[in-house]
């Protein structure tokens, strides 16, 4: 054990991050998504992806979706502190439910000519992506499914004349019929 | 519309905040005046059922309603202005946060209209203090107010309790509005905290005691914060189990220091015995604490061999530092009774006759042992002659933090709940002074001693303006070593005795001060001196400035070095420079 001299043990973590999706119903009030983003940036944890609405606006129901990564420990940590935040109502892991369905919307603007903005058309359709504007020298597509599948589109784009693309965010829900 | 002007429930926010304060039993307030804050100050002048005690400054305020809190069981509040008066409460908020203090702090805030336009003392209240607090509120609209006040006690007392904040803009106060009594529905519903631990768990953390060859209870802070039942709960169960039992520095007290079965603190500056039975015992009960790094050392040699039990209210604690085998979510004193009947009627008190044996032999080792000295008093010395001196006197115990806070713990014997005070978590120099004046507030008879270091007391010691004024009698032990002796301690064994800055030149003549300030100055520099010096501060009503001129050079033993395990603790008869530097290392390169 050889660490610089420190009043901390300073250890080192090997186990291994997981990505995991968590759903976060919550009350719809003044600095409540400020509460949560202080939480993982206070507390060191990773957000790969945030997607905050209100969802019922009776009763001032907003649910939060936030990717992240950590250690197992680190994991629970992070749904533990989240549930104990006063205007928390549920946490759910979507991950270790199982059967979630994730997606994301991505709106990708291509300019060019020629052959690649024939190419362009050609993946775009491929990808199931429509297109929502269009001038003589470039689109827009709006592209919808998992992270992996957009992120793979873009990365398409890039040689044909990728401009700049705007992601929502994973949304979360569960297969069956059952709510959160 | 109806004429409303007749209804008692009408009234401004500012007096619906003293209204608030007294239907939640608030007897004494906390606080320090300011322009945010004066219609509340107005309301509180015309009334006499809450006393407001004005600090001098307002982290003081913060520090006496945590010592108040913590020595009462009841919430500590606190009143401040705007702008600075809230950026200064934010030490005692997240000294409160830490050690789990119920605390409710009201803020006064510049008037909605000019929130957020960098008004004369604005600050962003609520965002500064969020992290510092378990929840806080910025009331913008006067029919909120009655609501979220009722609701801020309710948060701060129940589940794991903490400091909570409510902003209230200038026009808010002035506002008029309709005040309602304390009501369940003012608590969001999201908020459920659970008190009942889960049968099934209890039965077997049962099973696993009732088995266990080398038990040992490792009590914390949330069985103080559980309330008194909790610390009786926890000495029938070391009485119907035989266990050994050790506490964290928050927890002393819940069982009593002269107890059989009692084996000192653990951790960092633990006892051998306590950190020796920690590592090697076979199964662990902890209860209402957390698993510090100042208890655990490092983390993947800690008590390697055994099932860990884990009763916390709060879920995160569970498997944060450490991973546990039977995890109990709900209060400490329910867990506890719950426990206690399932383990009388189901369980026998198992024969561990043979690892006291070996807690015997660990104790043998006379951990806190020190060399005595005829010529200059040694610290350990000092405290135990406090202790021996106000054994038996009704005596309530805060402390700084340093070499002194440690001493005070491992030698100042603790026998009830609620009767020390001392800044655990967060480790806030200046806190002892400040939390004794909030101590003598509750309890205006009591012994009230704050054992203190040159340093920390300086860093709140215009609060002795405060107890002369309101006549508290607190007395101010320092062990007066003229050094920041913490920091001089880990220069000497961790930074090859390169003590920068760590030297308090020119301090204050401390008798002189105490003159000044209008108490009572004492000073002992012999040994032969100072039980009379003792005496004489504890048969004076008034409040005193006591300089107890200790060793400077004096180190704090047993440690636990860091980055090493309970095992490899250092004890003090085997701390020649030598084994120092060794234990300190990873390599000679570092001492």
């Amino acid at each position: 054990m050889n660490q610089p001299a420190s009043a901390y043990f300073l250890e080192e973590r090997h186990d291994p991050n997981e990505t995991h999706t968590l759903s976060v119903l919550v009350q719809n009030e003044p600095g409540v998504l400020a509460r949560v983003i202080g939480l993982f940036s206070g507390r060191g944890y990773n957000i790969e992806s945030l997607t905050v609405s209100e969802t019922e606006s009776q009763k001032h129901l907003s649910r939060i979706t936030i990717v992240t990564t950590g250690t197992p420990m680190v994991i629970q940590q992070i749904k533990h502190q989240l549930d104990r935040m006063i205007p928390v109502y549920r946490v759910v892991d979507m991950t270790l439910t199982g059967s979630s369905i994730e997606r994301e919307l991505a709106m990708v603007k291509v300019r060019g000519g020629g052959d690649h903005r024939v190419e362009a058309l050609r993946l775009a359709d491929a990808f199931r992506a429509r297109v929502i504007d269009a001038t003589t020298e470039s689109f827009v597509f709006e592209i919808t499914g998992n992270s992996s599948k957009i992120s793979q589109f873009i990365d398409l784009m890039r040689p044909l004349g990728l401009v700049e693309v705007s992601r929502t965010g994973v949304a979360a829900i569960t297969r069956g019929p059952e709510g959160m | 519309m109806t004429d409303k002007s007749h209804d008692p429930n009408q009234m401004t926010g500012a007096a619906m905040i003293v209204r608030a304060l007294i239907d939640h039993g608030v007897q004494h307030v906390f606080g320090y005046p300011g322009g945010a804050v004066l219609p509340i100050y107005d309301e509180i002048f015309q009334q006499s059922e809450v006393e407001h005690i004005l600090v001098r400054h307002e982290q003081g305020a913060g520090h006496a309603a945590e010592g108040y809190a913590r020595s009462t069981g009841k919430p500590g509040v606190v009143l401040v202005t705007s702008g600075p008066g809230a950026t200064n409460m934010v030490t005692p908020l997240t000294d409160a946060l830490m050690d789990s203090i119920p605390l409710v702090c009201i803020t006064g805030q510049v008037p909605t209209h000019l929130i957020g336009n960098d008004a004369f003392q604005e600050c962003d209240t609520v965002g500064i203090t969020r992290p510092a607090t378990k929840h806080n509120w910025l009331v913008r609209d006067i029919n909120d107010l009655a609501k979220v006040l009722h609701e801020a006690f309710y948060v701060a007392t129940t589940g794991r309790p903490g400091p909570v904040l409510v902003d209230v803009p200038k026009d808010v106060q002035f506002a008029t509005g309709t005040y309602h009594p304390p009501r369940k529905s003012d608590v969001h519903i999201s908020y459920t905290p659970r008190v009942k631990g889960d049968a099934t768990q209890i039965r077997k953390a049962v099973a696993m005691l009732a088995n266990a060859k080398r038990p040992v209870i490792y009590s914390g802070g949330g069985v103080i914060n559980s309330g008194p039942e909790a610390s009786q709960l926890l000495r029938q169960l070391v009485e119907a189990t035989g266990f050994p039992i050790t506490s964290t520095l928050m927890g002393l007290g819940a069982y009593p220091a002269s107890g059989a079965n009692w084996l000192g603190m653990l951790g960092m500056h633990g006892t051998y015995e306590a950190n020796m039975t920690m590592h090697d015992c076979d199964v662990m009960l902890c209860v209402g604490a957390r698993f510090d790094d100042r208890i655990t050392g490092r983390t993947d040699a800690f008590s390697p061999g055994s099932k860990k039990i884990h009763i916390d209210i709060d879920p995160s604690s569970i498997n944060k530092n450490i991973r546990v085998d039977v995890p109990i979510i709900g209060d400490c004193g329910n867990v506890l009774g719950d426990l206690l009947q399932v383990f009388k009627a189901e369980a026998k008190k198992p024969d561990i006759k043979a690892w006291w044996q070996q807690i015997a032999q660990w104790r043998a080792r006379n951990s806190l042992s020190y060399r005595k000295n005829n010529d200059i008093i040694l610290p350990q010395y000092a405290i135990q002659r406090l202790f021996e001196l106000t054994r038996g006197k009704d005596t309530y115990i805060t402390t700084e933090v340093g070499q002194h806070q440690m001493w005070a713990a491992q030698f100042y014997g603790f026998e009830e709940p609620h009767r020390w005070m001392t800044s655990g978590g967060l480790g806030t120099m200046g806190y002892g002074l400040p939390a004794a004046v909030g101590v003598q507030v509750a309890h205006p008879d009591s012994l009230v001693i704050d054992i203190a270091g040159d340093a920390s007391v300086q860093m709140t010691i215009q609060e002795m303006s405060t107890a002369v004024q309101f006549e508290l009698p607190i007395k101010i032990f320092i062990l007066n070593n003229q050094y920041m002796g913490m920091v001089r301690q880990w220069q000497q064994l961790l930074h090859g005795n390169r003590l920068s800055h760590s030297y308090s030149e020119a301090l204050p003549d401390f008798v002189k001060l105490a003159d000044a300030y209008g108490c009572v100055g004492l000073q002992a520099t012999k040994p032969s001196d100072l039980d009379g010096a003792i005496k004489e501060m504890i048969a004076i009503k008034r409040p005193v400035l006591f300089d107890c001129r200790v060793a400077a050079l004096e180190n704090c033993f047993p440690m636990i070095p860091s980055g090493k395990a309970h095992n490899e603790m250092l004890l003090p008869e085997e701390a020649t420079d030598e084994a120092t530097a060794k234990a300190f290392s990873g390599g000679k390169a570092l001492v």
